[in-house]
């Protein structure tokens, strides 16, 4: 095609012009740069996309204000609580109530257990999932355990609350949620 | 017309090695070889022995398989075995085959005298021993070798993993350098270097699936490259992409892997799309049906392999209008493939067929691929995929189309261009011995499974309920049968190296294209002076 317009750089060998090659291969490199940084743009790009719609159960890692708009006494969402241990953390950690029938729009507290059964200090972090996902946006945490971090010194115990409202807003067709927490050990990362 | 080329081009190599560089002898001529040609029988060669290497492992896979409870490995080993299966062949001998055929083929077809960029050739080949190395290496250390699977799912590899994440991850890098290398320098020969008067639309289709698998490669690989370096400081340098503890998501691996994974699928098949392209016309004396469609057909299905990645991913728990935005992506790209298949189809209808070896295999690859395709729809379905999901279903669709798919046609590649490598005719007995044997054994080892996955046998899992025993034993008696079969090739091929009938300019009567305008063996150098015109009109694939 093109190849023997650029005269000036002639591959003595082949009869290849070589600036045309060079042209095409920086284009290449550069789709190739391109993608490398769009793989780790995926993360960030991840967080915005759930956090807009919501999807992944992930709820907000700051606390929500009560709003009294009213209660939908017309309506019962049931609540459940489920807690899970990481590889590595020797807490017994469990809810104290396993499940808890509310109406949206009514604010309610309820407790979780956690005790180190280890010989040494462990600071704890418990990380919240809602589900299903498309739930997590409608429930909201004005007080929660999980967005500090939990230091417990060996053997002692403590009762943590979760004080929190079902929306309003909540999509009709939602009737159970399950709130499930998984602690893990971050007495490493956060030393 | 032939002869007077083939004078042509003996002349032309006689000029070349009269007062400039030729062969090299012993290992430099391997080693520091810049030569298209040579490197492509590297590659093949390199693919085939890791072909025989990850099949050694099914074999042991199969041999534990064989009977219900725990035989001959733990299952730690169980695992490690299945992991590196994959790996090898994915990225060993699926992939590295195909750039074989594209460095021997490419320059030929296009009427050019080498690939583009032949330095870069030669060290995008020789890495890839290095890679495959530390990999294989990490069955000789204490940790052992990977064993969270080929798809290395974190935290499996993160948090869990045995030790072997940065040998695996280094492993993946080179493969990764390689194949970008690779697809760089496909796509500037076919940009820069097509014989004058060769237009896109008179590219063979072969090298067309070469110049859209290229671009693929160059779209996701960087992303892989990506994805393993997460791991890697994941693992080893307190970061948390996959780690919920520190603010990361596991789930977001499986998002960023398989936007890399399902464009990786079509890698593997559009080179053969190509290949049996070429092969179905030459013996069907026809030319190919509808050109063009299967050239944007093959494109259609390389941009629809970029938002489909989640149909791996149905049990995450993904909302129900992420499920049929997946599911309806997904089954739309059972259309351009149709077109392909019937396009397959049409081109033998009312032709004058013969079944030599690279048709039988051409043949046998448009009815398996397509079983395959199908049992890929079955997979497609959200409702049906919670049932199908991690078991020897998908196990055996995705063999389906990766051994009776990917693996057939570059059997069939290979004996159709092997007259033109070597300059002798194979052993034609012998050769149709391979075929029957593959058959016959790769559907006693295949079919079985999808009855087994739809009874629930869990894939990756080393023991297995009684009551899939007696499938499992055919699947095992025919896997054992597929990996001694193939041991026939390796006879064909050494038998065809070294000697044989010899073989004309252009040994089928129906083929068309410029690589057999050269002499058989092809001449180390090919097309210095570029083809006639007249020559390349004849080598154009379209209907007249």
């Amino acid at each position: 095609m093109s190849t023997d317009k650029n005269k000036d750089n002639i591959h003595k060998d082949t009869g290849i012009s070589i600036s045309n090659n060079n042209k095409t291969v920086k284009k290449l490199l550069l789709v190739v740069v391109a993608m490398f940084g769009f793989g780790f743009a995926l993360v960030p790009l991840y967080d915005v996309f759930c956090d807009i719609t919501g999807l992944n159960g992930k709820t907000n890692t700051t606390a929500a204000t009560y709003t009294e708009d009213g209660i939908d006494e017309s309506r019962t969402v049931r609540v459940q609580f489920i807690t899970r241990n990481a590889k590595g953390i020797p807490w017994k950690f469990e809810p104290v109530i396993n499940e808890i029938n509310v109406h949206p729009g009514e604010m309610k507290v309820v407790s979780f257990y956690a005790k180190n059964n280890a010989s040494h200090d462990i600071i704890g972090q418990a990380v919240p999932s809602v589900s299903p996902g498309l739930a997590a946006n409608y429930f909201h945490k004005i007080e929660c355990f999980c967005f500090t971090q939990q230091p417990l010194a060996a053997g002692t115990d403590v009762e943590m609350s979760l004080q929190f409202y079902v929306d309003l807003e909540l999509p009709a067709d939602i009737k159970t949620l399950t709130l499930s927490y998984t602690l893990y050990d971050i007495t490493e990362k956060s030393s | 017309m032939t002869t007077d080329v083939i004078e042509q081009d003996s002349h032309d190599e006689h000029h070349d090695d009269s007062h400039e560089h030729g062969k090299m002898t012993g290992i430099k001529r391997w080693l520091y070889t810049t030569n298209h040609k040579d490197i492509g029988t590297l590659y093949l060669w390199f693919a085939f022995i890791m072909f025989l290497t990850g099949g050694a492992m099914a074999m042991v896979i199969r041999a534990e398989l064989f009977q219900p409870g725990l035989q001959l490995v733990e299952p730690d080993f169980f695992n490690q075995l299945t992991t590196v299966h994959g790996l090898i062949m994915v990225f060993g001998a699926i992939m590295p085959a195909f750039t074989g055929f594209a460095n021997w083929m490419l320059p030929m077809m296009l009427g050019a005298p080498d690939m583009a960029l032949p330095r870069m050739n030669n060290w995008s080949f020789w890495i890839l021993p290095f890679a495959f190395a530390i990999l294989l290496g990490s069955f000789f250390m204490e940790s052992g070798a990977p064993n969270f699977g080929w798809t290395f799912y974190a935290p499996l590899s993160t948090t869990y993993s045995n030790g072997s994440t940065a040998f695996f991850v280094f492993a993946v890098h080179i493969m990764g350098i390689s194949s970008i290398m690779g697809a760089i320098n496909i796509v500037v020969t076919i940009m820069n270097m097509r014989a004058p008067g060769m237009t896109y639309m008179k590219m063979p289709l072969f090298v067309w699936t070469f110049f859209i698998t290229a671009y693929l490669l160059i779209a996701v690989m960087p992303v892989l490259a990506g994805v393993v370096t997460m791991l890697l400081t994941d693992t080893y340098f307190g970061t948390s992409f996959f780690d919920a503890a520190g603010g990361g998501d596991p789930v977001m691996f499986q998002h960023i892997f398989w936007f890399f994974g399902h464009p990786e699928v079509y890698i593997m098949i559009l080179p053969a799309f190509g290949i049996v392209s070429t092969i179905i016309p030459a013996f069907s004396r026809k030319r190919l049906f509808g050109y063009s469609s299967m050239v944007y057909a093959t494109s259609s299905i390389a941009l629809l392999s970029f938002i489909v990645w989640a149909h791996h991913m149905f049990t995450t728990g993904m909302p129900l209008f992420g499920e049929l935005f997946f599911m309806y992506c997904t089954m739309l790209i059972a259309v351009p493939t149709g077109v392909k298949v019937f396009n397959w189809v049409a081109t033998m209808w009312r032709g004058s067929l013969t079944f030599e070896t690279p048709m039988l295999f051409s043949i046998a690859f448009v009815i398996l691929f397509t079983i395959g395709g199908f049992s890929g729809l079955m997979l497609a379905m959200t409702p049906v995929d919670f049932q199908y999901h991690d078991t020897y279903f998908v196990v055996a669709h995705f063999h389906y189309v990766l051994v009776t798919g990917s693996l057939f046609s570059i059997y069939a590649g290979a004996y159709y261009w092997l007259p033109k490598w070597t300059g002798h005719m194979y052993n034609d007995t012998l050769s149709k011995w391979h075929f029957w044997c593959s058959l016959i054994s790769v559907n006693l080892l295949f079919f079985p499974m999808h009855f087994l996955g739809l009874a629930g046998m869990p894939r990756r899992i080393p023991d297995y309920a009684l009551q899939f025993a007696d499938f499992n034993k055919w699947v095992s008696i025919g896997g054992f049968a597929f990996g001694l079969s193939q041991l026939i090739f390796l006879a064909v091929v050494i038998k065809c190296i070294r000697g044989g009938e010899k073989a004309p300019a252009k040994p089928w009567d129906g083929a068309i294209g410029l690589e057999w305008t050269v002499a058989s063996p092809a001449p180390y150098h090919t097309f210095s002076t570029p083809p006639p015109q007249s020559d390349i009109d004849n080598a154009d694939q379209h209907e007249h």
